[in-house]
């Protein structure tokens, strides 16, 4: 798994390069810029400080994947977690971050 | 060529994670100056960049610290330090409300009690607990944070017959800046080891792992070059885990009380025992017997606990998540269960630097807290703060009485050389390409995946002979900008801990823990060895000790 920069949505804001544990994200051209796909820990930091929803998570192959693709908006205390098929069917799932976790 | 700029403090905090991060809050209310020496940046980094699912160390009403202490021990058969698990189970609880202080959202019953999971554990919701803690670090006016700084190396100074730690040398890991840092004491809060043994994912995916891929050892590694003692190595720490996305089973286990069955559906938990390397050695157990792959059974919870599992991995471990939407939820099939790759990790396991209770290493000046210092498995979120407050604490009394040291411009010059000699290289062979061999060899001889955790003395001399090989091939290997440059180190400590982790395994000629340490040589656990394995490097060889069992009271260390 890893994430994939979506450059037209990027407003090229930096918050993401700040928020990578391991340092794969920096800034190129005024967009963000993944260093080293393979290196990426899946924790999605990035996502949680991305103001644009220009972050895409993905399954590598090799672990399952099999083409979907999910990004994440923030609604103020809600995070909206959209999913979408390879086949173009698309779910939503939201997080209310004030709840604490139900297990 | 590179620049080199010199800084002074009085506590340099290397790692701003958990630990890092309260240390250096909890210094806030000394007129100290501290610096955090960040290899990320500290807003995300480290174990918590994903957030936590609960505080699993805390005490509930109607058990004692002592209970706690009873607990770990027993979980690590015998081989832990009861005077530092005392420090964290007497101090989890008041952390765990400073943690609501600073923002965290703590599950609470109508009467205003936290809702505990069993009597260790705190329902949260801990997904922004990084910058919570990041926050408290930065508020404080003496700090400052130095991200994008990788340290590689500790200073020490002698005086007289005593060497005391004082300061430490790094780079960025973003322009071609070398730092040279003098402090009068140094707290390691590096985490623990990943990335040593071949991964489960050892493709595209290899850093799909449950311990933090960035958190490579570099605390061990230069510790043990400036001459602090390890403790309990071998040790090791594996989870269970969901196959390939390496998500946690125990939210499935617990939260919709589903059991691990074999292929042929057999529930198989009972036969081998509940704790965590009883469930991994059972499942491997089942494996070989060619009754695998094996599952926890969630088939037919029903859609509304199948909705509610897929909800709670997004907080956690997202690719479970989507891998259920993908290929149908945990309804609709069982979830494929199977033990992680070997970490060194001395939250959940002994491993870590043997500290005195004060938590200062064997070095003077120097202190450990979190996942780098041992003695104290079963620590996790909470035990880490406490120990970053303990350290603060002791490091700031310490540098009461000691001058900032000259500066070794020899020494600093060498440190630099060696960064510029690895830009001047030209190879051939790469940091990636060493890493993979070390996983290799880590995996085939001492004990990974590839032989189901165990190792013997023939294997741990063939993994012992080719690590030194390629530590050998590592002085000479490229980097062309600071990133490879960062590759290059994080493969060099990683090698220095292997070399380590080796004499461990093959010191401790028992097996005291399932699948943590299976010595193949010595099947069954022996009385001889109710004692501490330690290790120092000495003349370049890794030199194994044993040391007695500390129970209860105060250690300190006999300089
Ligand atoms: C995936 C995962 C889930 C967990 N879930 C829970 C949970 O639900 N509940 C719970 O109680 N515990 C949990 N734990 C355990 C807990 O998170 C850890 O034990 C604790 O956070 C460790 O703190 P630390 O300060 O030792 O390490 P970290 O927080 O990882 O900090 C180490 C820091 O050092 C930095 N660093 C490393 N090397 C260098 C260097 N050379 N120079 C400069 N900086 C460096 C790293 O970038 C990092 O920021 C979990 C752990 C993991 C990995
Ligand atoms: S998911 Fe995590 S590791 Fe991957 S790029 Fe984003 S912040 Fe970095
Ligand atoms: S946080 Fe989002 S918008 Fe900002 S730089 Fe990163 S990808 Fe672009």
């Amino acid at each position: 798994m890893s994430i994939r920069i979506d450059k037209p949505r990027c407003i090229g804001c930096g918050a993401c390069t700040n928020a990578c544990p391991g340092g794969l994200l920096i800034m190129q051209e005024k967009k963000a810029h993944m260093r080293s796909l393979r290196d990426c820990w899946g924790c999605t930091a990035c996502m949680k400080v991305c103001p644009a929803e220009a972050i895409t998570y993905f399954l590598g192959a090799d672990v399952g994947g099999r083409g979907s693709q999910m990004t994440l908006a923030r609604e103020g205390v809600i995070y909206r977690w959209k999913i979408q098929s390879p086949g173009g069917a698309r779910s939503e799932i939201l997080i209310d971050r004030r709840n604490s976790n139900k297990y | 060529m590179i620049q080199a700029e010199k800084i002074e403090t009085d506590i340099l905090i290397v790692g701003g994670g958990t630990a890092g991060c309260y240390a250096a809050a909890k210094l806030a209310a000394l007129s100290l100056r501290v610096l955090v020496a960040e290899k990320a940046n500290i807003e995300r980094s480290g174990c918590l960049a994903a957030g936590v699912n609960a505080l699993n160390a805390y005490i509930a009403p109607g058990h004692r610290p002592e209970d706690y202490v009873e607990y770990a021990r027993k979980d690590g058969e015998g081989i832990v330090r009861d005077d530092l698990l005392l420090t964290i189970a007497q101090n989890v609880n008041r952390i765990t409300e400073e943690l609501e202080a600073l923002g965290l959202v703590i599950l609470k019953d109508e009467e205003g009690r936290y809702v505990t999971r069993g009597w260790r554990n705190v329902k949260i919701n801990g997904e922004n607990i990084k910058p919570l803690l990041a926050k408290a670090a930065r508020q404080n006016k003496n700090a400052t944070v130095l991200n994008y700084v990788n340290i590689i190396d500790l200073k020490t100074v002698e005086e007289g017959t005593e060497k005391r730690v004082a300061g430490a040398w790094g780079f960025s890991t973003r322009e071609k800046i070398f730092y040279d840092i003098n402090a009068k004491a140094v707290i390691l809060a590096t985490g623990g080891a990943a990335g040593l043994y071949r991964p489960n994912n050892p493709g595209f995916s290899r850093h799909k792992m449950w311990y933090s891929p960035f958190n490579t050892g570099a605390g061990f590694a230069m510790g043990l070059r400036a001459g602090a003692e390890l403790t309990t190595l071998e040790n090791r720490f594996v989870a269970l885990r969901c196959k390939d996305t390496i998500a946690p089973t125990g939210t499935i286990a617990q939260g919709v009380g589903a059991k691990q069955v074999n292929a042929r559906g057999e529930v198989y938990e009972t036969k081998y025992g509940l704790s965590t390397p009883e469930r991994i050695y059972g499942t491997v157990e089942e494996n070989r017997a060619g009754r695998g792959p094996c599952y926890l059974h969630t088939k037919g919870i029903g859609e509304e606990k199948e909705a509610d599992l897929i909800r709670a991995y997004l907080n956690m471990a997202p690719a479970q998540t989507l891998k259920w939407v993908e290929q149908g939820g945990p309804d609709s099939r069982d979830v494929e269960i199977e033990g992680t790759e070997p970490y060194i990790v001395g939250g959940h396991t002994a491993s870590g630097f043997w500290v005195s209770t004060k938590r200062e290493t064997t070095l003077p000046g120097l202190f450990a807290a979190g996942d780098v210092a041992g003695g104290a498995p079963q620590k996790y979120v909470t035990g880490a703060l406490v120990e970053g407050e303990i350290a603060a604490g002791a490091a700031a009394e310490y540098a009461k009485d000691v001058l900032l040291p000259e500066s070794d411009e020899e020494e600093t010059r060498r440190h630099i050389a060696q960064v510029e000699a690895h830009y001047a290289s030209e190879g051939p062979l790469r940091a990636e390409e060493l890493e993979e061999a070390m996983q290799k060899i880590m995996d085939e001889y001492a004990g990974g995946l590839h032989t189901d955790y165990r190792y013997n003395e023939a294997r741990l001399a063939v993994a012992r002979e080719r690590i030194e090989v390629l530590q050998e091939a590592a002085r000479s290997l490229p980097a062309e900008d600071p990133f490879e440059l960062l590759h290059v180190y994080e493969l060099k400590e990683r090698l220095t801990v292997c070399r380590a982790l080796i004499e461990h395994l093959a010191a401790r000629q028992e097996t005291r823990w399932h699948i943590f340490g299976e010595n193949a040589d010595y099947p069954e656990r022996s009385t001889d060895f109710d004692c501490y394995i330690n290790s120092r490097l000495e003349n370049g060889e890794i030199k194994t000790l044993r040391r007695p069992l500390v129970k209860g009271g105060t250690y300190e260390h006999t300089h």
